[in-house]
């Protein structure tokens, strides 16, 4: 049997992921991390992005709009603000929130901008991880 | 003596308010069935960031700017905040009063402290403000749907709050959900956050500096246990009004039996009346 380790994924409403993966594509604040078996102890901030792992050959995916992880040599919890499955993904909204959030980021002013780059973010990950899914 | 008119009428009306208290009853249990879920479903995220916290805090122990951290600061308990959740509606049995004695009781027990109340739920705002205290703020509706989004935007307010020095520390009241028979006030600190002691089990590597890992899961340690304490009150209190609908239908069965024994019995005696009164008419004439 291939080595595998314990991966979930937990929003503060539900627990979305709880499977034994190969293999995970996690999107990190400073860019993506992959994780194997028996990686390193390791605690880490999540940006917005797709999460991809891997279950007996069959990749998944999973929009993660930020939020935490821990790695630990058998298993890597993911504490997730938000996690949608591609066919949760309301594509209208996701839309309507990246226009907002890049014209708040153009008139700039007195807006929030760290906020605003947050929502566009999550905004793009949800039309990616959509768009892979060819929808 | 009541007529036997009465007595049908008094077993109608009884009759009418356990039709209402049976339906209370089974929607209750409906609504208790998805709450309990709701509970169920909130704990593995509420358990990893506790486990998560506890790692990132001693790793981070000792750090001056964790002790400098705005959600951290021991100040005197001049100023409390209470986040009261307590239910919008009544008819839950002792559920509201429970929540609103406890935190009542707290409140007495450190005189000298000022006190103002964070309502979450209509009960608990319109008891204290009978009572004279200051209601800071008063929120509605929370225990329908749980929405994650309106619980969040109360956590932040308060903890707001508590970094600007307005208030000194914020305590959370409500229910906690032991069992469809027992629901038990708890009564918590929130802020400053108490940081789970002891040393880091593990040697993680840190891809950003624990400190900074610590300031952002403190502001969304305060959200997750509102958002538990919300989840817990919404499941007791339907637990507690099924509960308290079971025994009222329960009882106007024992009242209806009541009634009917009492109205056969006066039957019986009106008919026994008319008997003896044509029997002794009768024998008066031989």
């Amino acid at each position: 049997m291939a080595a595998t380790f314990e991966l979930e994924v937990a929003t503060p409403d539900r627990l979305i992921v709880r499977e034994q993966v190969a293999e995970a594509q996690v999107p990190g604040k400073d860019g993506y991390l992959g994780i194997l078996p028996d990686h390193a102890p390791l605690l880490t901030e999540l940006g917005a992005g797709a999460l991809t792992y891997t279950v007996g050959g069959a990749s998944h995916t999973v929009m993660v709009g930020g939020g935490w992880m821990e790695v630990l040599p058998a298993s890597v919890r993911i504490l997730a603000t938000v996690a949608e499955k591609p066919n949760e993904i309301d594509l209208k909204r996701a839309q309507g929130a990246l226009d907002r959030a890049e014209k708040r980021l153009k008139e700039s002013g007195a807006m929030d901008i760290p906020r605003a780059l947050a929502a566009a973010d999550r905004a793009r990950a949800r039309l990616a991880v959509a768009a892979e899914f060819g929808r | 003596m009541p007529s036997l008119i009465d007595f049908r009428r008094r077993i109608r009306s009884v009759k009418n308010t356990q039709q209402i208290t049976k339906a209370m009853k089974m929607v209750s249990a409906a609504k208790l069935r998805r709450s309990q879920e709701a509970v169920v479903a909130g704990r593995p995220f509420a358990g990893m960031l506790q486990r998560m916290l506890a790692n990132v805090a001693g790793a981070a122990a000792g750090n001056d700017s964790v002790k400098e951290h705005p959600l951290l600061q021991q100040r005197e308990q001049k100023k409390v905040l209470v986040v009261l959740v307590s239910a919008d509606r009544g008819l839950a049995g002792a559920f509201n009063s429970n929540v609103n004695r406890g935190a009542q009781k707290f409140m007495q027990e450190l005189p000298g402290t000022e006190f103002e109340i964070e309502a979450v739920g209509k009960k608990g705002r319109d008891y204290f403000r009978r009572r004279g205290y200051t209601i800071a703020g008063d929120h509605q509706n929370f225990s329908r749907k749980p929405n994650y989004g309106d619980v969040a935007a109360v956590a932040k307010k308060v903890s707001a709050r508590y970094a600007s020095g307005e208030v000194d520390a914020v305590y959370l009241a409500y229910n906690e959900f032991k069992s469809v028979m027992t629901q038990q006030f708890r009564m918590v600190r929130v802020l400053p956050v108490p940081l789970p002691e002891g040393e880091a089990s593990t040697d993680y590597i840190y891809e950003q500096p624990a400190e900074e890992l610590l300031g952002s899961l403190l502001p969304r340690y305060v959200e997750i246990e509102l958002w538990r304490s919300v989840l817990e009150s919404t499941a007791s209190e339907h637990a507690a009004r099924m509960t308290a609908m079971d025994a009222a239908s329960r009882n106007a069965s024992e009242v209806i039996e009541r009634v009917t024994l009492q109205m056969n019995r006066v039957r019986q005696a009106s008919i026994t009346r008319e008997i003896i009164e044509v029997v002794s008419g009768a024998s008066a004439l031989k």
